[in-house]
């Protein structure tokens, strides 16, 4: 097959990351959401479950719609 | 012209019964919900000496007819917000009153999950001690087993089905990318046993069919369920099946929004020739949705390649000149332009940063913050840990979501959170059923979408058809209303 036209072109050149690497945070807002993030990193081992593991298992649900 | 896009958004949540070996969840979530309910009873101070033990609903009614799939015995209350809270397929479900705008609907989706909540602190109450009851808004277990939120918007039954399912189709195929609430993981094999570390969405994996009627198994991405709940001959209701339960404000706003805005085109048939169709629809949603970097391009039905960005700008610029020479009557005049104002906001920061959208998308917002512990962590993408954290980011209790420790854009104020517990929607048909069962609910025997039955004691079961979803609103009511103080004056007045 002949090789496909791309169809829009507005975008800047495209990335073409492995799916771990999202663009890191670069704006001004991206650095305020940054350093709220450290600050909730810092203290959610006390919320969260105790046993990950087990936590994960035993969440079993019946399908629905 | 399109005619006004009355929505409401249905999310069946996940539940859990904890402390107990035996956690059987169509019971846990009758509990839940009888919990809610009798709550309310209980805080409105109701008195009940005058009443009859078989009227037990205060403030709601047992709904009289339901589609056959759903035809159980189990707890279907209607709230005085003129939302619908049951037991549907062994999870609890809250179906938003009809919303006169995506606005709207944001705030009576958000006042649902307030509802989760005091429904678990409720049932914390009459549970055994030691038990407890603990709902997730999410669509996966993570193990195979997905339970949906959908979404509803009324339609011109003038429109053609074909037309609806072409252009609404590629729409909601692309939209993941901002309406995904994100998961760590996939839960169906991929293609080359590629690994999949986390994508856009909790949904994807469960789409097999391009259109049908399905809703539980090969679920298809148009579904093409007919029951307008309203009058047959003038509307039709798009049941959208394939989204995700957003916690994000913006996008729930978002998915309700710009759908709204791109049914609107299609009822005016605005696409002309312009055919964005997938070579392989079901395909691209769950390649989308595994492409957290946005990426891909994927190959269109015309032979050109397009990524989803690509055709979410083309859907944009479309409705841009749409408002410009339609206008958005359709969408309501401010409330569209705010959707396209945060759509090409959103596309924008998607395409430059997408972490910069981190405290307006869900999905966004739930991979900065797995990552950023798996990064502190030195975790890989398969620790249990992070899908204990994708999990927990759905926990509907203050105390424990992880969701609502995020510092999130609002797009409603809590106060009217708060109120929408309790109050109708005023501009459509829910306000006169919300207003009725908060006046006379001892004498309503049923309530139902397109209808409300009065038992007065004496006469034939008396029916209000409500067959309009934009009559019965507060300007139209409010009056009429003052003027009864007993629902047999409403009922003469009616002449019902």
């Amino acid at each position: 097959m002949a090789e496909r036209e791309q169809k829009k072109k507005s975008a800047p050149a495209r990335r073409a990351e492995e799916v771990e690497d999202v663009t890191p945070v670069s704006s001004e807002q991206g650095e305020k959401i940054k350093a709220e993030l450290d600050e909730l990193l810092d203290e959610i081992d006390d919320v969260l479950e105790e046993n990950a593991e087990d936590f994960v298992r035993s969440y079993v649900q019946k399908g629905g719609q | 012209m399109a005619i006004p896009k009355v929505c409401g958004i249905e999310t069946e949540y996940g539940i859990v019964l904890r402390g107990t070996g035996d956690s059987n969840p169509i019971a846990a979530s009758s509990v839940l919900i009888n919990a809610y309910v009798s709550d309310l009873q209980r805080r409105v101070g109701w008195d009940f000496e005058d009443e009859s033990p078989g009227n037990d609903a205060r403030g709601f009614a047992r709904e009289g007819s339901m589609p056959p799939e759903v035809e159980t015995h189990l707890v279907n209350a209607v709230l005085t917000n003129g939302a619908r809270y049951y037991v549907d397929h062994a999870h609890p479900e809250f179906s938003t009153p009809e919303c006169a705008d995506p606005l709207q609907c944001v705030l009576y989706d958000k006042a649902g999950e307030r509802i989760l909540t005091r429904s678990m602190e409720a049932a914390a109450r009459v549970l055994p001690a030691g038990q407890d009851i603990v709902v997730y808004k999410n669509n996966s277990d993570r193990k195979g087993n997905s339970y949906g939120c959908h979404e509803n918007y009324l339609m011109d039954r003038q429109a053609p089905f074909p037309r609806i399912v072409h252009h609404a189709m590629p729409h909601l195929i692309t939209r993941q990318i901002y309406t995904g609430a994100g998961k760590v993981g996939t839960e169906t094999a991929q293609p080359g046993g590629k690994e999949v570390s986390f994508q856009l969405t909790q949904r994807a994996d469960f789409f097999e069919e391009e259109v049908g009627l399905e809703t539980t198994l090969k679920r298809p991405i148009v579904n093409t369920r007919d029951e307008p709940h309203a009058d047959a001959q003038k509307y039709r209701r798009l049941h959208v099946i394939v989204g995700d339960a957003n916690l994000a404000e913006v996008s729930t706003f978002l998915k309700v929004g710009v759908t709204v805005v791109v049914l609107c085109m299609i009822e005016d048939d605005w696409f002309g020739d312009k055919d964005f169709t997938f070579a392989s629809p079901v395909q691209a949603l769950r390649r989308i949705s595994c492409d957290p970097g946005l990426s891909e391009a994927l190959p269109l039905a015309d032979g050109t390649t397009a990524t989803a960005l690509d055709i979410q700008w083309e859907y944009l610029d479309l409705a841009r000149k749409y408002a410009e020479e339609r206008g958005l009557g359709g969408v309501g005049e401010e409330v569209g332009e705010e959707v396209l104002r945060r759509w090409e906001e959103v596309l924008s920061g998607l395409e430059t940063d997408p972490m910069s959208l981190a405290d307006q998308l869900d999905w966004v917002a739930k991979y900065r913050l797995i990552d950023g512990y798996r990064q502190r962590h030195d975790l890989s993408w398969s620790d249990p840990k992070l899908a204990a954290m994708d999990l927990q980011y759905h926990d509907v209790r203050p105390s424990r979501s992880l969701f609502a420790r995020l510092p999130m854009q609002r797009m409603v104020t809590e106060e009217s959170v708060t109120e929408a517990i309790t109050e109708p929607p005023p501009d459509t048909r829910a306000y006169f059923r919300g207003r009725c069962l908060q006046r006379w609910a001892s004498c309503i025997s049923a309530a139902n979408w397109d209808s409300l039955v009065f038992d007065l004691g004496t006469d034939p079961l008396r029916r209000v058809p409500m067959m309009e979803p934009l009559r019965g609103t507060a300007a139209m009511v409010d009056s009429l209303l003052e003027r009864c103080s007993e629902p047999a004056e409403l009922l003469e007045l009616l002449g019902s």
